[in-house]
C-alpha cells in the first residue's frame, strides 16, 4: 500500500494500480471513454487527462501508475483544459442526433459533454459518415456515433474471444467492423451494447421502444442456467422493456449471456396462456380461477394416485418445488421427477444432495487443470465458459472429452472426441493423461451429454474415481433446488429416501394422468416421441404452464396459466450452490397467477392438510425447516454438503448402435421462454440448418447433402443434410427441443437416414 | 348660494351628460366576438398541434423530450421504429385538462414539432375528449400551419 494524493486528499492505494482506479474507489469522478474495469488499458481517448504535479504535459489517469507520494489534480486549469480540448475533438465527427438515438439519456459522451463540452462549435466544415453493417439480430449499429474507444473490439478480443469487431483503416477513415463473419456469434455479444459509451452498437429488439429516464430498474436472477446471473429488468408500463447485468463479482462479475438479455421478449410470446382453460366435449373453452381448478381437482380425485406421474421443469423455483411435491405426495402420488433430459438414474441413491458445480467461479478461474466431460459449455453456460477462459488465460489447462467437436472460445490443452458417442471410453483415454496426474487444483465438470448418457452413472463413477474434483453442470436454472425441495422420485425434501417411479418408468408405464409444471414434454423431455405418446394415451393432463404448444392442446386437459419468472417471487440455487431469493418485476399478465398460489389453492380444492400458506414466506419457512438451515432464502452462503459417487462400478454396459444421434438442447431451446424470444432465434444459433453428419458416414450410407428422412421410433420427419467434418464418424447430430425435431427419439439410440428421392 | 346654483342649474347632470357625450362620439373598444376577435401576440400559447415538414412529413421523431419536460404529465408518447427504419410515435396523446399550457414542450422540442397554437376557443361535448390523439393534433396543425409557421418566423430574432 502506497500513499497518494488525489484533489488534496490523502488515499492509500495498492501498489502497480493506476490512477483512475484510486480515483474510482475514493469517488473522484474522472471522465473516461475507452478505460473499462474488465478489459485492458487502450489510453486511446484521452478523455481522462489529469495534472500530476511535477509533470509539465498531463497524464492519462487509465494508464499511469501510481507511484508514493503521487499528487494529482482531477480539475485543476490543466486538467480541465486538456478535457476540454479532448472534448472538442471528439465531437468534431459526432453526430447531433441525440434525439433519435437510442442511447440519449444514458450516453456517457452525452453526459460528459454537459460538463466539458462547449455551447458553441468552432468546427464548421463537413462531418464523416461511416456506412451501417448489419451485425445479426441482436446488436444495432449506428457507426457514424462511433467514438473509436475500441471497447467492443477488446471486449470481443479479451471477453469472447472471437475476434469478431477489429478497427480497420487509420485517421479520419478509421472504422469499427466486423472482421470475418457478418454477425456477431459470441454468446456474450450482448454485453458490447452496455460497455459501448455512446449509440453505435445498441440493442435491435429494445429499438426505439422507450427512453433510458422513464424506464424504472428492477432486480432479479436470470433463469436460464445454473449460473444465476444477477439482472436489472426495465420496466414501463408493466412490461419488461429490456434486461441488463446488475454487477455481481462472485457470479457474473458485470457480463450476461444474451439468452439471459433478450429472452424477455417471450414474455409477450402470443403462446402466453392468459386465461385458465379446460378441455370439455373435445373443446377448449375459458374458464375462471375456480371452476378450472375445481375441474383439475375432480380430474385428479377420479383417478387412482399412485397412477399419476409429475413432470417438473429444472428451472422451477425452490417453493414451486417444495409445494408440487408436498400436494402430489399428500395425495399419494410419490411419482415425481425433474431430470426431464437424464437416461441413466441407476446411481441415484449415491448423488449428492444436490448436484452442484463443486467449486466457485472464482476458484474456477484459478484452476490449473479442468476436464470438460460432455459439455457445449459456451452453450450451456456461457458466463462459467468465461470463467474457464479465464482459467486459460491465467495458465491453466483445459481438457475436453466430447462426443462431437464443439469448437470453443478458449484453448484446449487435450481433447477425445469420442466416435459412437461412447464418451466412457474416450473419458478413460483421457484420464491417462499426465496432465491429469500433475494436477493440484483440478476440476472434472460434467456436462449434459455426460449427464443425460445412458452409461452416466458409469461415467460419474469413472470421473470420481481420480483425485481431482468432480462438479456437475446441471441443466436449468435450479437443478439444485429440485434435489433438494424433494422433486426427485427417490428423495423427500432434504435429502430423506423414499421411493417413487423415475420420468423413464413413468413414461415407459403409461401413467393414467400426468401433471405438468414448467414442462413442454415434446421439447423438453429427452425421448419427446415417446413422452407425447404417455401423454396423448393418459386420461387427464393438467398443465400448470406459462405458454400454450399445438401439441398441448391435443394432449392436455387443464391449463393453468402461471406467470414465469419475471413475474414471480422465489428462491433459485445456482450451481455454486448459492441461494438466491428474488422478487416480481411486473405484475402477471392477464389472470396468470404465481404457481404456489395455484398450487395452494390446489391443494385446498383436493382437502390435502397443510396448505394453509398465506403469503410466500410462509412457504419458504416450511423449506428451510425441512431443508437446511443455511437455506433461509437469500442468505447467500455456501451449502457443502456433497456426497460422491461410488467408486467405479464396471458392471452392465449399455450397448450404444453403430449410428447413434447425438441430441442435446441448443443454446436458445433451453426452456419455454428461451424458445419464444424472437430476436435469439433469428441468431446463427437459434436457426435449425438440418441433420449433421461427416463426409464418411454420409458415404457409407449413401446420402447426399439433400432433404433426408430421419426415423426414430418409428416417426419419421425430413429435413436437410448437412455434411459437417467436425462431426466423428458414427455419429449423427441433430439437436432436440425444437419444433423441426420434435416427436423423435432420445439421443445416444438407433437413428436411421434415408435420402428423399426427387420424383 | 353656490350650492343654490348649482342645484338650479342641474350641473351634475349636465357634468354627467358631458361624459356621456363624450363616450358617445369616441371611438369604440367593444370586440363584437366572435365575429371580432383582440390581436394575439405571436407568443401566444393556445390549443397544441403537431407540425409537418413541406414535404408532408411528420416533424416528431419520439424523443420523447417533451413527455420528460411536461411539468403536468399531459403528455403521453409510445414510440416503434417504422418500416422505414425511423424512430416515430405511435402514440402522441395529450390531455387538455391536464395541460397547463406552459409552453415547456414547444421549448424542449428539437425539431419545431410540438407547437402552441393561436387557437383558444374550443371545446369538447363528451367526456374523454380532453384527450387529443396524434391524428387529431396533426390536423389541427395542418389547419394552422400557415399561422404557426409566420408565428415562429415573426419570434425567430428573438430566440
Amino acid at each position: 500500500m502506497i500513499e497518494i494524493e488525489i484533489n488534496g486528499k490523502i488515499v492509500s492505494a495498492e501498489q502497480g494500480s493506476m490512477i483512475i482506479e484510486v480515483a474510482d474507489q475514493h469517488d473522484v469522478r474522472i471522465p473516461r471513454f475507452c478505460y473499462h474495469k474488465k478489459l485492458s488499458v487502450a489510453a486511446n481517448c484521452r478523455m481522462c487527462l489529469v495534472e500530476v504535479d511535477g509533470v509539465r504535459k498531463p497524464l492519462p489517469a487509465c494508464a499511469t501508475p501510481i507511484t508514493q507520494g503521487m499528487k494529482v489534480f482531477t480539475r485543476s486549469k490543466l486538467a480541465l483544459d486538456a478535457q476540454r480540448a479532448v472534448m472538442e475533438f471528439l465531437l468534431i465527427n459526432h453526430p447531433l442526433d441525440c434525439p433519435v438515438c437510442d442511447q440519449g439519456g444514458e450516453c456517457e459522451l452525452q453526459d460528459v459533454s454537459m460538463g466539458y463540452g462547449r455551447d458553441i462549435s468552432k468546427y464548421n466544415l463537413g462531418k464523416r459518415a461511416v456506412k451501417d453493417h448489419d451485425i445479426g439480430p441482436l446488436i444495432e449499429t449506428e457507426m457514424t456515433r462511433c467514438i473509436h474507444c475500441t471497447r467492443c473490439v477488446r471486449f470481443g478480443k479479451e471477453v469472447a474471444g472471437l475476434h469478431e469487431l477489429g478497427v480497420m483503416n487509420r485517421g479520419e477513415h478509421l472504422e469499427i467492423s466486423t472482421l470475418v463473419a457478418r454477425t456477431v456469434t459470441s454468446e456474450l455479444s450482448g454485453n458490447m451494447i452496455d460497455i459501448c459509451p455512446v449509440g453505435a452498437l445498441t440493442s435491435k429488439p429494445y429499438r426505439f421502444t422507450a427512453r433510458a429516464w422513464e424506464l424504472s430498474q428492477r432486480p432479479t436472477i436470470a433463469a436460464h442456467d445454473a449460473v444465476g446471473s444477477h439482472i436489472y429488468a426495465h420496466v414501463i408500463h408493466n412490461e419488461v422493456k429490456r434486461v441488463v447485468p446488475k454487477d455481481v463479482e462472485a457470479i457474473n462479475e458485470t457480463w450476461i449471456s444474451d439468452r439471459d438479455r433478450f429472452s424477455y421478449e417471450g414474455l409477450y410470446h402470443s403462446d402466453r396462456v392468459l386465461h385458465p382453460k379446460i378441455k370439455r366435449n373435445n373443446k377448449w373453452e375459458n374458464v375462471d380461477w375456480q371452476s378450472a381448478l375445481e375441474f383439475a381437482a375432480e380430474k385428479l380425485q377420479a383417478i387412482k394416485p399412485d397412477a399419476i406421474g409429475t413432470l417438473a421443469s429444472p428451472s422451477a423455483t425452490n417453493e414451486e418445488f417444495y409445494l408440487l411435491q408436498k400436494l402430489m405426495r399428500t395425495l399419494g402420488s410419490p411419482h415425481i421427477d425433474h431430470r426431464l433430459q437424464e437416461q441413466d438414474f441407476s446411481d441415484q441413491a449415491d448423488f449428492p444432495l444436490y448436484p452442484l458445480m463443486n467449486v466457485t467461479l472464482d476458484e474456477l478461474s484459478q484452476a490449473d487443470v479442468i476436464m470438460l466431460v460432455g459439455s457445449q459449455i459456451n452453450k450451456e453456460q456461457p458466463i462459467v465458459a468465461h470463467r474457464i477462459r479465464k482459467a486459460t488465460l491465467n495458465s491453466g489447462q483445459v481438457l475436453v472429452v466430447n462426443p462431437i467437436d464443439y469448437k470453443f472460445n478458449f484453448k484446449v490443452a487435450r481433447k477425445e472426441i469420442a466416435t459412437h458417442g461412447d464418451i466412457f471410453k474416450s473419458l478413460e483415454k483421457m484420464l491417462k493423461s499426465d496432465l491429469v496426474k500433475k494436477a493440484k487444483q483440478g476440476i472434472i465438470l460434467l456436462g449434459a451429454q455426460a449427464l443425460h448418457h445412458p452409461e452416466a452413472a458409469n461415467i460419474r463413477a469413472l470421473a470420481a474415481s481420480t483425485p481431482m474434483k468432480l462438479g456437475f453442470l446441471t441443466s436449468g436454472a435450479n437443478s439444485a433446488g429440485a434435489w433438494l425441495m424433494g422433486a426427485v422420485p427417490h428423495r423427500l425434501p432434504g435429502g430423506v429416501e423414499t421411493s417413487g417411479k423415475n420420468i423413464q418408468q413413468m413414461l415407459n408405464d403409461h401413467m393414467k394422468a400426468y401433471v405438468l409444471l414448467g414442462v413442454e414434454p415434446e421439447y423438453d423431455v429427452q425421448d419427446s416421441g415417446k413422452a407425447y405418446n404417455a401423454l396423448k394415451q393418459a386420461e387427464c393432463v393438467i398443465a400448470i404452464n406459462s405458454f400454450q404448444t399445438h401439441a398441448m392442446l391435443e394432449y392436455a386437459d387443464v391449463i393453468l396459466p402461471v406467470t414465469p419468472h419475471a413475474e414471480m417471487s422465489g428462491t433459485m440455487i445456482n450451481g455454486q450452490g448459492i441461494a438466491q431469493k428474488f422478487s416480481a418485476v411486473t405484475e402477471p399478465q392477464g389472470e396468470s397467477r404465481p404457481a404456489w398460489k395455484v398450487l395452494r389453492v390446489l391443494a385446498n380444492l383436493l382437502e390435502l392438510k397443510g396448505f394453509d400458506y398465506q403469503t410466500l414466506e410462509d412457504v419458504q419457512k416450511e423449506v428451510a425447516q425441512n431443508c437446511h438451515p443455511a437455506l433461509v432464502a437469500g442468505s447467500g452462503k455456501m451449502l457443502n454438503l456433497n456426497r460422491t459417487p461410488q467408486q467405479v462400478r464396471g458392471d452392465s454396459f449399455v450397448q450404444l448402435p453403430k449410428l447413434v444421434r447425438i441430441a442435446g438442447l441448443p443454446i436458445y431451446a433451453q426452456d419455454a421462454l428461451v424458445r419464444r424470444a424472437e430476436s435469439l432465434q433469428k441468431t446463427s444459433d437459434g436457426i435449425f440448418t438440418g441433420v449433421r453428419i461427416n463426409a464418411n458416414e454420409a458415404a457409407r450410407l449413401g446420402l447426399k447433402a439433400e432433404q433426408v428422412r430421419v426415423t426414430q421410433n418409428d416417426v419419421t420427419l425430413t429435413m436437410p443434410l448437412v455434411i459437417d467434418d467436425t462431426i466423428p464418424d458414427g455419429v449423427v447430430y441433430l439437436p432436440s427441443g425444437l419444433r423441426e425435431t420434435a416427436g423423435l427419439g432420445a439421443a445416444y439410440q438407433v437413428i436411421q437416414l434415408e435420402q428423399v428421392n426427387h420424383a | 348660494m353656490k350650492h343654490w346654483i348649482k342645484s338650479f342649474t342641474l350641473w351634475e347632470l349636465l357634468k354627467g351628460m358631458s361624459v356621456t357625450l363624450r363616450y358617445f362620439f369616441a371611438p369604440k373598444v367593444t370586440v363584437q366576438y366572435p365575429e371580432q376577435k383582440t390581436p394575439k401576440s405571436p407568443r401566444f400559447r393556445g390549443l397544441h398541434a403537431l407540425r409537418r415538414y413541406p414535404n408532408g412529413e411528420e416533424r416528431c421523431i419520439a424523443c420523447k423530450l417533451c413527455e420528460a419536460v411536461c411539468p403536468a404529465l399531459a403528455i403521453t408518447i409510445d414510440s416503434e421504429e417504422r418500416e422505414d427504419g425511423t424512430r416515430r410515435t405511435t402514440r402522441y396523446d395529450i390531455d387538455l385538462f391536464k395541460c397547463v399550457y406552459c409552453g415547456l414542450c414547444e421549448e424542449a422540442c428539437p425539431v419545431d414539432s410540438i407547437v402552441l397554437t393561436r387557437t383558444d376557443d374550443f371545446y369538447m361535448d363528451a367526456r374523454g375528449q380532453q384527450v387529443i390523439n396524434k391524428n387529431q393534433l396533426l390536423a389541427l396543425g395542418d389547419k394552422n400551419e400557415a399561422q404557426i409557421a409566420a408565428d415562429r418566423a415573426a419570434d425567430a430574432k428573438y430566440r
